[in-house]
Order: structure tokens, then C-alpha cells, then sequence
């Protein structure tokens, strides 16, 4: 205990007194070793499982180690003295195996009479603390160590948030959807061939020739522009700031009420691009000029292909 | 395992042989502890994260995700989708590699013989190709819906810069397998969209000439696309893909609610 830093130790008799509503002082010499322990143990007994077992009496404290007698009951001193394992998260741990399997608290002697039982944590006493346990040969034993300076110390906030297990809930749904999109596609693949007209013929072109639908606003706008800015600038800056969104948008809020401008700008190029493909697929026939697609026909292979 | 609840000797027997067999050694070295496909699954706690955490759905999904993520609406699971895509695009497109050369005119033939001379071969092309259009789709509009959340907000930017990446490589994996029916339609699409790469200023030629092999399309033009379609742009798109999903986790998972 010595080599505790003060401060440290002052801080952490500041906050278990403030825990326990007593007086700081009458921790720090506890915690110090200087001081018998108070006399509840720190330990409360889990509400409602037992009869509250009674504090350590004086009487009894002194028999070292604390016996835990009758059915299975375990020796948690013994133990953690054996072990290295703080005495407390022994104990803790062993009455929650017991709790997990529905017996008694194995960690509260039962006599026959069934009267008073015997809280095992022997309070920290006046004898001297225990000689660092010997670790037996092949028993590996971890300890984080560190060395926190005071100023170091840093406050994490971190708000307490609302988590559900991904399995099964995430995956569950996952599942489902992929399920989902895995029957669409069966069922537009049952029912609808794949495109394969005639045979590549350099020296027959179709009219129209269109590009695969999702370059057919492009396409589009070849008929408004030089080739060089529909075909080259527009596709190569559209990418580029695309990418660069993240960067040029420096509002930190997602609210939608707080974005309306970038919403807005979005949608418009969103939109923009969705008439244009929409223009370039049906409303282009041959020579790719003007057409309307319920007087004219459509001029779409994938589409054709679907509708045969 | 006891029958407990008293089900007929067949019911019972039948489980005790599953519960025997999921116990055994070599199952259970297949499935790690807190497998539900293991002898002795319990739901609780402890083996509801060991699912995740002790199999290699560890390398895409955390063991707990905050409880607005998992709800469908806020994603309509459009990421996952088209990663789910990705992979029927792979299997299928496997498949459509055993009866496929990529010369002329054999690709055409090939594609020819797949609906009549293979055993589910139009299905699987059928597959492939709408799967291939629904992706772009899917890709598509998880872009949008990312962006009406405003998802790409640090610490996110960077995960929207590969998004784009690969929205682009999405489109040129479904651009590169359009040349390979070697059919009109093939043919000419792929023109007219290669055409508009030899408008690039000073570069123009040097471009068209990359992109097609030679001064005009040809044969050689199909194989170029070919090694593309199935090896070059599949490998780029993974390792993009890991990055992405990667950086899905390490931002935090999927983005706060509104
Ligand atoms: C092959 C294409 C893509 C795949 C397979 C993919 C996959 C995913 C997946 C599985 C997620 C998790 C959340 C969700 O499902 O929505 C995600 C999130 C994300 N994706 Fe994609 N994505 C792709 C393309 C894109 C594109 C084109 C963009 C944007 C330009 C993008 C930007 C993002 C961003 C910023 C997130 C984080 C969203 C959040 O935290 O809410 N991704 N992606």
C-alpha cells in the first residue's frame, strides 16, 4: 500500500466516502491500513436473496481464515489467497455462479439452525496484510499495472447508449433482406431473358445506338454539349465533387432543418440526373432525336427485352 | 439429452442423435464456443455475443450495435444489399466463366449455347445480368440515403471518398461486362459509351487507344475487357469494400439518428 501515490490515494478515499456517506478521514486511515475497518464490509448482500446477512461481529472476525462450513461452501479467503484474486471479486463472482444455477449463496455458512450467517469477507484487520500470495507453478496470473499522473487524468463523458445484441436482432433482419432481394432476382430471372440480339456487325450500326442506362444521361447531354464537356468534363467534375462533398459541406449538424441548402442542391442534381437518363431512354429514337415514347415506341433494348 | 417433454420415441431419438452429432469433435471444431449450430446452445447473454465474437462474422459486424441501426428504416439495409449483390454477381459469375471464351466469334456462340446446351445456363446469365443492373441501382441509392442522413459528416468524410470510388468501379464493372455478349447491342453500347473516353482533351487517342486495345474495337478489345470484368475490377472492388466496411466500424458504426 505504501507506494500509492498520496494524491491518488486521497482522491479514491474521497470518492468511497462520498459513496458511503462517511468521513473521508475515517476512510484514508482504513484504506491506509492504519485503521480497523468499520464495521459494515462493504459488500451488501443481494436484495431480496437472503435474509441480509449479518455484519461480521467482532467475535468472530479474528478467526483467520473465516470458515465457510456445510454444503459446498467456499472459501473465498482461502482462495484468494491461493489464487491472487481480490477477495472481493471472488466473492461477487461466486455468489453470482450460485445465483446463475439457483442454489444457496455458498459463500454464507449455514449452520443447522439456520440462524445467524457469517459474512466470509474478513474485514480488513489488524494483523498484518497477508503476505503476497506465492503463485504456484503454472498458474498465470495477470495484473494491469499502471502509472497514472495526476494531471493525466482525463474526464470521459461518454453518454450511455442504447445497444442490442447483432445476433439475432441485426442479423436476423439481414437475413431477411437478403432473402428478400435473393427471391426478386429469382423471379425476374425466371421469367425474363437476358438481352442477346444479332451477332457484333462493325458495319451496322443500330439507330439509335444508346450507351447501358445509367450512362444515358450522358448521352443525353452529348446532344446539348460539345462532346469534350459532356463526355469528359461534366462525368470527371461530377466525380470529383462528389468526393469532395464531405469537404465542402462543414456543417456539423445532420438535422434535415438545419441542411436545407445542401439538401436542396443535392436533390437538384439528383433529380437533374434522373430526367436526363429518363429523357435519354424513352424519349430518343432514332438518330437519337425527339420522340415521344407512347406515339413512337421505345427505343430500349434492355427494356424491349422485358416487355416482349 | 433426455426427451424431456415426452414426445413420441422417433421425435426423441432423432434428437438425441442431432445433439450427439452437434457435440461431436469435428463439429465442434467447425463451429467455435457460442455456435448456435453447437450441441448445447443456450440463448443468453454470454453465447448471443460469442456468435459474433468467436466466428468470422467478427470482421464485419460488432458483438452490440446502438438499437437505431438495427432498425431497417433508417438503412433499408441498402449497404448490405449491395454487398450482397456483389457476392450473387460473384457466384453466378463463376458459373458463366466454365462455358465462356472471350474471342470472337466464340463469346457469341458461347452466350448462344448457355440457353440452350447448359443446364440452367439462361437462368444463371439471367441472374447475373439483373442482378448486375439492380446493384448499380441498389449502390445507387445508398449513396442518396447517406446523404439525406448526412452520414459523410466527420469523422465519416473519408468513408464517403471511398463510397464514391466505389460507385465508380461499381459502374465500370457493369460497363466492362456489357461488351462480352459480342452482340449488336454489346457492341454498339460499348461504343457509344467508349467513344465518349476519346473526347478527353490532349489525351483523347491515348485514352481511346487504352480503353480498346488498338485504334478500333476488335477481338482484341474483348479480351482487354474480359481480364477487366472478371479479375482486375473484382479485385480493385474488394479490397475497396474492405476498406469501406472497415471504416463503417472504426467511425462508430452507422451514423446517429436524426
Ligand atoms: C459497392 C458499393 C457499396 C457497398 C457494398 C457499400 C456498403 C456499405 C455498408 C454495408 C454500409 C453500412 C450501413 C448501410 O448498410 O447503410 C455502408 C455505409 C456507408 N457507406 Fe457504403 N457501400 C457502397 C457504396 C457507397 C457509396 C457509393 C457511398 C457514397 C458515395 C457510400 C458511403 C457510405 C457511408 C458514408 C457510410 C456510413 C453510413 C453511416 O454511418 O450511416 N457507400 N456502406
Amino acid at each position: 500500500m505504501a507506494d500509492i501515490p498520496e494524491d491518488i490515494l486521497r482522491r479514491s478515499a474521497e470518492a468511497r466516502a462520498r459513496a458511503e456517506g462517511r468521513p473521508v478521514e475515517e476512510v484514508l486511515a482504513e484504506m491506509t491500513g492504519e485503521a480497523p475497518a468499520a464495521s459494515s464490509p462493504a459488500e451488501p448482500a443481494p436484495a431480496g436473496t437472503e435474509p441480509a446477512p449479518a455484519p461480521a461481529p467482532a467475535e468472530t472476525a479474528p478467526a483467520a481464515p473465516p470458515v465457510a462450513s456445510g454444503n459446498g461452501g467456499i472459501d473465498v479467503a482461502a482462495l484468494s489467497v491461493e489464487t491472487g484474486v481480490p477477495e472481493a471479486i471472488l466473492l461477487r463472482a461466486t455468489r453470482a455462479r450460485a445465483k446463475h444455477d439457483g442454489l444457496p449463496d455458498p459463500t454464507i455458512a449455514a449452520p443447522a439452525g439456520g440462524g445467524t450467517a457469517v459474512a466470509t469477507a474478513p474485514p480488513p484487520t489488524t494483523t498484518a496484510p497477508a503476505p503476497a500470495p506465492a503463485v504456484p507453478e503454472g498458474v498465470r496470473t495477470q495484473r494491469l499495472l499502471t502509472v497514472v499522473k495526476a494531471g493525466a487524468i482525463q474526464q470521459v463523458k461518454s453518454e450511455p447508449t442504447d445497444k442490442v445484441s447483432v445476433w439475432p436482432h441485426l442479423l436476423a433482419i439481414e437475413f431477411v433482406a437478403l432473402l428478400v432481394i435473393l427471391v426478386v432476382l429469382t423471379a425476374v430471372s425466371i421469367f425474363v431473358d437476358a438481352p442477346l440480339l444479332e451477332f457484333a456487325n462493325f458495319n451496322e450500326q443500330p439507330n439509335p445506338s444508346k450507351a447501358p442506362w445509367y450512362f444515358l444521361g450522358l448521352q443525353e447531354l452529348l446532344a446539348y454539349f460539345d462532346p469534350m464537356v459532356a463526355g469528359v468534363f461534366i462525368p470527371t467534375f461530377g466525380l470529383i465533387a462528389l468526393m469532395f462533398i464531405p469537404y465542402i459541406d462543414r456543417n456539423p449538424s445532420i438535422r434535415p432543418s438545419d441542411r436545407k441548402l445542401a439538401i436542396m442542391i443535392f436533390t437538384f442534381f439528383i433529380v437533374a440526373a434522373a430526367i436526363l437518363t429518363i429523357f435519354g431512354s424513352f424519349f430518343r429514337g432514332p438518330g437519337f432525336n425527339f420522340v415521344f415514347p407512347w406515339r413512337d415506341g421505345i427505343f430500349f433494348d434492355d427494356l424491349l427485352t422485358i416487355l416482349d | 439429452m433426455a426427451d424431456g417433454n415426452g414426445n413420441g420415441g422417433l421425435t426423441g431419438l432423432l434428437n438425441d442423435l442431432s445433439e450427439q452429432f452437434r457435440s461431436s469433435q469435428v463439429w465442434t471444431s467447425i463451429f467455435r464456443p457460442g455456435s448456435p449450430f453447437r450441441g448445447g446452445y443456450s440463448d443468453s447473454p454470454r453465447n448471443r455475443s460469442y456468435v459474433v465474437m468467436n466466428n468470422v462474422m467478427y470482421h464485419l459486424h460488432p458483438v452490440k450495435v446502438k438499437r437505431h441501426g438495427v432498425r431497417l428504416s433508417y438503412t433499408l439495409c441498402l449497404g448490405g444489399l449491395s454487398f450482397f449483390l456483389f457476392v450473387v454477381l460473384t457466384i453466378t459469375g463463376i458459373f458463366l466463366m466454365f462455358y465462356y471464351r472471350p474471342t470472337s466469334p466464340q463469346a457469341y456462340l458461347d452466350i448462344q449455347a448457355l440457353a440452350t446446351d447448359v443446364a440452367f445456363g439462361q437462368f444463371v446469365r439471367n441472374m447475373h445480368r439483373w442482378g448486375a443492373h439492380l446493384m448499380v441501382l441498389t449502390v445507387f441509392l445508398h449513396m442518396t440515403r447517406v446523404f439525406y442522413h448526412g452520414a459523410y459528416k466527420p469523422p465519416r468524410e473519408f468513408n464517403w471518398v471511398v463510397g464514391v470510388i466505389l460507385l465508380l468501379l461499381t459502374l465500370l464493372l457493369s460497363f466492362s461486362g456489357y461488351l462480352l455478349p459480342w452482340d449488336q447491342l454489346a457492341l454498339w453500347a460499348f461504343t457509344v459509351g467508349s467513344t465518349m473516353g476519346s473526347y478527353a482533351p490532349v489525351f483523347g487517342d491515348s485514352v481511346s487507344f487504352a480503353l480498346i486495345g488498338g485504334v478500333q474495337i476488335s477481338a482484341d478489345t474483348l479480351l482487354r475487357w474480359y481480364v477487366l470484368h472478371v479479375l482486375f475490377l473484382p479485385f480493385i472492388i474488394v479490397l475497396f469494400m474492405s476498406v469501406h466496411f472497415w471504416r463503417v466500424r472504426k467511425d462508430g458504426g452507422v451514423s446517429g439518428p436524426l
